[in-house]
């Protein structure tokens, strides 16, 4: 999950990394009260998840409140590389700082957590790696053993930062080390990183992503994102349900995220002979594939107004096809009328009884396909009459 | 031949008093795997009936081992526990560890597997994976045993079902040995491992290599194939449709700007003479063909 600035930098703050004062507001009036409060400059910076904020305009200075009702105006509602900023951060702005840049996250390839520091902050990263890596330190750390203020020190001193701030922005380090592995984030990023003349090192800009899979341990569920897709998403995260909403037509359900990952590449494929239908969503039901679970997944797709036909992969292993066909039939009895055509593919342990059970059931709505490109090719062309 | 698991492996379960863990023993031994062991902390000293055999209980993996000589161990524990039950396994010295668990956060994760390395014994498997099979030998995991049959493709796979597909369509043929390693962001055993391993396993003609979104392990594998791999690969990768910055099912499968996407993994192997179907059915007719002109 990733965090906005104002969340990232309200985890820093509980880590002990200075972050300079700041609130989110959602009006232009609630940005010129707040910035009115601060009694200073204040910089109006757009909420969005995604990078490059500054070059679209979304981050602006603000001498006084009436400015930074201007600028809120300005900003909300802007569209920024497909994320529209709902909220603005009103925080107060920091005078004369040189800029680094410090982050930790997960090296997949190497299977280890990597730090990379650089002098060079306020850019892109890429960017500094490409032109000018020599300012860019990059160094593997151990995950058993950590970033303690001797590593910290020296990965500072390898990314050229100058002697007299290198104690201080070690200790900011180690700090940023202690988000990373104290809230389960997989990146954990900072740029810039300021440094004022009077030896402040604070965090300007904040970016967190956080390991869905540790949520057991963490009170994170208020840093999740209300708003989303219209409700799909939502809804079928409320059942427990591993779905991704697209933008085609073919509603999606198999069990396994390889297999329906799959399944949505030969729709698209199939989708090419058939006025370039495309798949409408992922929706993974797991293994065991129970008729609720499958009721469910069909209810979430079937209520997507985009979907015009629905293909069911389902490969019979662990779960033998004759279970998943009952599961089916009792599915589309939870459920009552289908609205469009469902073609469904079974395939491996008892397949045949599980094909069976379908056709005895004569569901009118539903069609039994035995092979995955041969149901694709079938919803494709139901979706696109 | 086989490779990580044949039939001389004794098994042990961390987790086998559990229902998951008590299901897919049952299945593991009809399989025809030798499962010497659970590992329950608190349950030493009890039994479990599964028919045909019983298998002792016992409070600590080093227990086990030291009373069964087992030598894999397969973990089905939960994910909050999961750390501690690897990090248990390595340090008793185990050969195998396969992490069944779906969810162990990435930290966790990163732990065991530099508590692994530093072992230098210890080969993990997964997280997040559905273990490996030598079809007429011995299974670890959840693969269901009986959709294919004994015979010489190598098959690695990030995806369980994907896995089961290839099994079952290529049944006539068979396999030596197919590993699930998982599909999250982290994971033990890697492409490059089991390709290395089938290269080197004199049971394994060709080899079926099934890749998804995200990261650059098929990249990576695809520079292996070309350096060290003289048996035919055949590969697949799944997640073409995939959006950017959506996570696919597997906490791994996410296409990040315009890293991890399929088409360039389908680009990397194909480069490098590796073919690769564009549907799972595409990719069994393929290694069909392999054999057959071979
Ligand atoms: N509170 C502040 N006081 C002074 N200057 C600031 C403050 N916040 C940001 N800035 C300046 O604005 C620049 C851009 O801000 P920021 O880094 O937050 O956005 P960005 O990097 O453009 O966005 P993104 O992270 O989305 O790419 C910073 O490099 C910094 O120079
Ligand atoms: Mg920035």
């Amino acid at each position: 999950m990733d965090l906005y600035e104002y969340q990232a930098k309200e985890l820093f703050a509980r880590h002990g990394i200075t972050v300079p004062p700041g609130q989110v507001a959602a009006t232009p009036q609630e940005a010129r009260a707040i910035a009115a409060e601060m009694r200073a400059p204040v910089v109006i910076k757009a909420q969005v998840k995604t990078g490059g904020r500054g070059k679209a305009g979304g981050v602006r200075l603000a001498p006084g409140p009436s400015a930074a009702e201007d600028e809120a105006r300005r900003i909300l509602g802007m569209d920024i590389k497909g994320h529209t900023a709902h909220r603005v951060l009103v925080e107060k702005a920091t005078g004369g700082f040189e800029e680094y840049y410090a982050a930790y996250l997960v090296d997949r390839a190497n299977r280890t957590l990597l730090a990379m520091v650089s002098s060079e902050g306020g850019m892109d990263i890429e960017e500094v790696a490409a032109t000018k890596p020599e300012a860019l330190a990059r160094i593997p750390i151990d995950a058993t053993i950590g970033v303690d203020l001797e590593t910290a020190r020296l990965l500072a001193a390898r990314a050229g930062l100058p002697e007299d701030v290198l104690d201080a922005v070690a200790a900011t380090l180690v700090r940023l080390w202690e988000v990373l592995v104290e809230e389960d984030a997989v990146l954990v990023e900072v740029n810039p990183l300021a440094c004022t003349s009077d030896g402040t090192v604070l965090a300007l800009d904040g970016k967190i992503t956080l390991d869905g899979n540790a949520a057991f341990r963490h009170d994170h569920a208020a840093l999740a994102d209300g708003s989303d897709d219209g409700g799909l998403e939502a809804r079928a995260r409320a059942k427990h349900l591993n779905y991704v909403k697209l933008a085609g037509q073919v509603g999606v359900i198999g069990n396994g995220a390889g297999l329906v990952m799959s399944t949505l590449d030969v729709v698209a494929y199939a989708g090419e002979r058939f006025d370039g239908v495309r798949p409408a969503n992922f929706l993974d039901i797991g293994g065991g594939a129970s008729a609720q679970v499958m009721a469910d997944g069909l209810e979430i797709i079937l209520s997507d107004p985009d979907v015009r036909a629905v293909l069911v992969n389902v490969f019979g292993g662990i779960t033998a096809c004759d279970a998943v066909a009952n599961g089916i039939v009792k599915a589309l009895e939870v459920l009552g009328e289908a609205r469009c055509p469902i073609v469904v593919r079974l395939d491996g342990n008892n397949a045949e009884a599980g094909r069976k059970i379908l056709s005895d059931a004569a569901h009118p709505m539903v069609r039994v396909v035995t092979t995955m490109d041969g149901a694709a090719e079938l919803v494709a062309e139901l979706a696109a009459a | 031949m086989a490779i990580f698991l044949t039939k001389d492996s004794k098994v042990l379960i961390q987790g086998m008093t559990g229902a998951e863990g008590t299901r897919h023993t049952a299945r593991m031994l009809a399989a025809g795997t030798d499962v010497v062991a659970g590992v329950t902390p608190g349950k030493g000293g009890q039994s479990a009936d599964f028919g045909q055999r019983w298998v002792p209980v016992f409070g600590t993996v080093a227990e086990a081992m030291a009373e069964t000589g087992a030598d894999v161990s397969v973990v089905f524990v939960p994910p909050k526990f999961a750390r501690g039950a690897v990090e248990e396994a390595i340090d008793a010295g185990i050969q195998l560890c396969v992490v069944i668990t779906e969810g162990v956060p990435v930290h966790d994760t990163l732990r065991f597997w530099a508590r692994a390395q530093a072992s230098g014994r210890t080969r993990i498997i997964g997280p997040n994976c559905p273990g490996l099979i030598s079809p007429g030998q011995s299974s670890a995991g959840i693969i269901p045993a009986d959709i294919t049959s004994a015979g010489r493709i190598g098959l690695v796979s990030k995806s369980g079902t994907l896995t089961y597909q290839l099994m079952y369509e290529l049944r006539d043929i068979g396999f030596s040995t197919a590993v699930g390693i998982g599909g999250d962001p982290v994971i033990g055993t890697t492409h490059i491992d089991a390709l290395q391993a089938f290269q080197d396993d004199p049971g394994t003609d060709a080899i079926v290599m099934i890749g998804e979104i995200g990261g650059d392990a098929e990249e990576r594998a695809a520079a292996y194939i070309e350096q060290h791999v003289t048996k035919p690969v055949v590969a697949y990768v799944a997640g073409f449709t995939a959006p950017e910055g959506k996570t696919m099912g597997h906490a791994g499968a996410i296409v990040s700007g315009s890293a991890g996407t399929a088409q360039a993994k389908k680009e990397a192997l194909e480069k490098v003479g590796v073919r690769v179907g564009k549907t799972p059915s595409e990719t069994a007719r393929l290694m069909r063909d392999t054999i057959r002109t071979r």
